[in-house]
């Protein structure tokens, strides 16, 4: 190669000594830069001080952890949370069996309809949560068809809501493995679909699955609007009510909400190190 | 298993029913047809029941009157009440303000973190940070606002030990308004906006600012010919997808003000509660209005993501 090409390479060999030469003296910060990161770090951590200030505020002229200890040994707590994690598994487990099939078969065979699927999957951009169980109360709510009452149309409007993000970790996995390949590898090789699809496409998915998952788990945990409006118990209409009637046992959940959010986009990082194709990390508000 | 047959094509060709339907065999034999379906239908009927019935439903009934007639009372009614109208209003304002604000402020930490030369672990554990902000929203996020700002919040107080002003009482200034919901609202707005602006940033190359510093191009002509043409597709498609990401939110503004402000989301959560004027009719108009709004944002924000993929990936 550096035999046939000798200008080229000298030329790629160059421009690297150069951005190598210049990096230490052309990029040093400017003050600017510190300034805006500054601001940016008082916007992120000045309200989780105060939160915390004010948590520990419980008893009147001294700071104590009480009202963590109230949230901790409070029943409710974990019921709502416990309620939450239900819904937020079986909402994995039915994402999980809607968009895996579907975005294997339009990598394998329905290209065509892929924009389709792309389409669908980002229609809760479109549709704002409240929109949605708005519908959904208005055209289930009366004969010939009718779910409320039933958990079914929160955990529809759970999975509408984790489609976007579940689809597109599967996507970016399957992206990056060449499934079409590997399945006529294996399958010439003799093995059925469920011998493929077990040993081969869900070994190779399995952190992007992972990062579905864990996405749909932090998305679903602290959902509001479609447990609020019908009527479930769960974590975040938990909180709200709390914060009604108690400010500092509220203010210390808020901490403990913000830990688990951390945690959790922490793990679908980590999950994610290195993985071609990361996956935009919002939930709901 | 009669996903087996697929792993030999031409046995499948053999099964297929094709005889009975009775006529002659077609051009091109079905291939498994019904394996497609059984893959790709599920998502697709959940798609229908729980996306798009509810929506065509909302749509349709925008335009009925109570006994199911055709009319027009209700968008009429929508885009006429002053209730509704100051709804809207007070809606389009706070995401506009926190559109730009949120698309100013981020941007600025994006170039501070990807291009100002910070230390390097920063720059990571901006990213993380931005990640965690812009999730961190609704009913909480609410709360550690109230803690800050609120009438005993931290800020609140320490303004009047150090000012001797009660920044309600003295100032007139407090967060149960547009302007202060604003400021929760950016919470998560210029993260996101970090979070989109970065790999942006990141795309602008090297090069590109060295041909235009050979070219005799100083730092203010790199970025009003270089930079900002590139940057301003990527930069205008966020700031519609942060204008959107706010005109949607309903949690947090539930939790911080009640019905103190009365945005479109929260008069609509109020209709599906029962709480006020119960008009079904009306309730549907206002929530056409959200996804018309919605649906031209995020058209502009496809069309501009197209554009500015022509020079950044």
């Amino acid at each position: 190669m550096r035999g046939d090409l000798p200008q080229i390479a000298g030329t790629a060999d160059i421009s690297r000594v150069a951005r190598r030469l210049r990096r230490p003296s052309s990029r040093r910060a400017s003050p600017w830069a510190w300034f805006w990161l500054a601001l940016g770090m008082l916007y992120f951590f000045v309200p989780l001080v105060a939160t915390l200030e004010f948590s520990m505020r419980a008893v009147r002229g001294r700071y104590t952890f009480v009202a963590f200890q109230h949230i901790l040994s409070d029943p409710d707590f974990y019921r709502n949370f416990g309620f939450s994690l239900m819904w937020a598994v079986i909402t994995m487990v039915i994402s999980l069996l809607l968009v895996v099939p579907t975005a294997y078969w339009v990598h394998l065979r329905l290209r065509r309809l892929r924009p389709v699927v792309e389409f669908i999957t980002l229609m809760p951009f479109v549709i704002p949560a409240v929109v949605l169980v708005f519908g959904y109360i208005r055209l289930y709510g009366s004969r010939p068809l009718v779910l409320t009452g039933s958990p079914v149309l929160l955990v529809a409007g759970y999975i509408v809501l984790s489609l976007p993000y579940m689809y597109r970790s599967v996507d970016a996995g399957l992206r990056a493995i060449d499934v079409r390949t590997l399945t006529e590898a294996a399958q010439s090789l003799g093995a059925g679909w469920p011998t493929i699809l077990r040993q081969v496409i869900f070994p190779n998915l399995r952190v992007a699955l992972l990062s579905g998952t864990f996405l749909t788990l932090a998305i679903v945990v602290g959902e509001f609007t479609f447990a609020s409006l019908l009527v479930w118990p769960a974590f975040a209409p938990y909180m709200e009510d709390l914060g009604n009637k108690k400010a500092y046992e509220a203010a210390a959940l808020a901490l403990i909400s913000f830990g688990l959010t951390w945690a959790s986009i922490g793990i679908i990082q980590w999950l994610g190190r290195g993985a071609p194709g990361q996956t935009q990390v919002t939930g709901a508000h | 298993m009669t996903v087996d047959r697929l792993s030999v094509q031409g046995s499948v060709v053999d099964a297929a029913p094709s005889g009975k339907k009775g006529g002659a065999p077609r051009a091109r034999p079905p291939r498994s047809r019904l394996i497609d379906w059984l893959a790709v239908g599920p998502f697709f009927l959940f798609a229908l029941l729980f996306i798009f019935l509810p929506s065509l439903q909302i749509f349709i009934r925008s335009f009925q009157d109570r006994e199911g007639h055709f009319t027009f009372d209700n968008i009429v009614t929508a885009a006429t009440g002053v209730d509704f109208v100051n709804a809207y209003q007070a809606s389009l304002s706070i995401s506009l303000i926190t559109a730009v604000g949120g698309a100013a402020f981020g941007f600025l930490l994006a170039y501070a973190v990807i291009m100002g030369g910070l230390p390097r672990a920063l720059r990571t554990f901006m990213m993380t940070f931005s990640g965690v902000a812009s999730n961190f929203a609704g009913v909480p996020l609410a709360f550690a606002f109230i803690a800050t700002m609120g009438t005993a919040g931290l800020i609140t107080r320490l303004f009047e030990a150090i000012t001797g002003l009660n920044p309600q009482r003295d100032l007139g200034f407090s967060i149960y308004t547009i302007w202060g919901l604003s400021i929760v609202y950016m919470y998560f707005q210029f993260p996101l906006m970090v979070l989109v602006m970065a790999p942006a940033l990141d795309g602008l190359r090297r090069e590109w600012r060295e041909a235009c510093e050979n070219l005799g191009g100083r730092t203010y002509h790199f970025w009003r010919y270089v930079a900002l043409p590139i940057l301003l597709p990527s930069l205008l498609g966020t700031t519609i997808l942060l204008f959107g990401n706010a005109f949607g939110a309903y949690a947090t503004a539930y939790a911080f003000s009640g019905s103190f402000i009365n945005l479109v989301p929260i008069v609509i959560g109020a209709q599906i509660k029962g709480d006020v004027l119960y008009n079904p009719g009306l309730g549907n108009a206002l929530a056409l209005g959200m996804i018309v709004i919605m649906a031209l944002c995020m058209t502009g924000y496809g069309l501009l993501q197209r554009r500015s993929a022509r020079w950044l990936r």
